[in-house]
């Protein structure tokens, strides 16, 4: 299985997500800068990792959303392909219209960085196939935009819809309905605030998040 | 030609800064300040002398980067030298 990691200006967890992927599918991601027009052929996962691309300048995740290849990737998103965001990749990846809602600034306008408990909402999706539904869960978050907002018709839409994976069990940044992480209708499309790809190893303090990346990797 | 582009949140949608900066005017006994909303002013330098077009193309703009529709309104204010 190849996978790639986008690597925009001032990602910081690329090395991160690199480590997890190749932890998990042996064999190390091409790691792809921005600039590119054109994802390499035979990816079959993409990881938007975290960091504070573009300094945050205009909003997070504005600026490195309208990249040349995170159109290439929007657009083979729509056929299929599968694509994660974490952190700032999350925020990427609503930028870009390829999840719905968008992330705000901290309700107490604090960043906030610690282990956060999760409750796994559903595991019945590509990303969360091999988690209990309704155990928790402990992944890092760091991140000072990370309150997730969607007006009341998209937030009812994408309850019902079952696209709600995880929720904080004790929401760190005022974000609606507790969300930490969602996933599109099309089920192929994840982001989360949470780092998974840093609770992998037992010296991060836990491995909550391997699942994850097997369960995303054991479906493509 | 300038493009004054002010982008905000939209109402109904919560502004902590904006709260907070209110709170800090009522401490230093700015009692009238009920409410504050921040945002940004983003000034563009266009060439070109339509003015219109000029205004059509910032508003494309807007929707295209400068703005997240999701969340924020914005308000174009075009500035012709004479």
């Amino acid at each position: 299985m190849q996978t790639a990691v986008i690597r925009f200006p001032a990602s910081n967890c690329d090395r991160d997500a690199a480590v997890a992927l190749e932890k998990v599918t042996g064999r190390k991601p091409l790691m792809v800068w921005h600039r590119e027009t054109e994802l390499p052929a035979g990816v079959g996962f993409v990881v938007m990792p975290g960091g504070f691309s573009y300094g945050d300048y205009l909003r997070a995740g504005a600026i490195a959303s309208r990249s040349p290849i995170v159109r290439d990737i929007k657009a083979k998103s729509k056929r299929g392909l599968a694509v994660a965001g974490f952190c700032n990749g999350f925020q990427i990846l609503t930028e870009a219209g390829m999840l719905p809602g968008a992330l705000m600034r901290n309700k107490n306008l604090k960043f906030v960085c610690r282990p956060e408990r999760l409750k796994v909402e559903s595991s019945n999706s590509r990303f969360t196939q091999k988690y209990d539904a309704k155990s928790e869960v402990t992944f890092p978050v760091a991140h000072h935009d990370g309150n997730y907002f969607a007006d009341k018709d998209v937030l009812s839409r994408i309850e019902k819809g079952g696209q709600v994976l995880f929720r904080y069990a004790e929401n760190p940044n005022g974000s609606l309905n507790d969300i930490a992480g969602i996933v599109n209708e099309g089920g192929n499309v994840f982001g989360m605030m949470p780092h998974p790809e840093r609770a992998i190893d037992p010296m991060h303090g836990g491995t909550d998040g391997l699942d994850l990346f097997k369960s995303i990797l054991e479906t493509i | 030609m300038k493009a004054l582009v002010y982008v905000g949140l939209k109402p109904g949608v919560l502004d902590p800064q904006g709260r907070t900066i209110a709170r800090s005017l009522n401490d230093l006994g700015f009692n009238e300040v009920e409410s504050a909303l921040q945002g940004k002013v983003i000034e563009l330098n266009l060439s070109g002398t339509d003015a219109d077009a000029a205004e059509a193309r910032v508003k494309e703009m807007c929707e295209k980067l400068l703005a997240n529709t999701v969340i924020e309104n914005y308000r174009i204010e075009m500035q012709v030298e004479e």
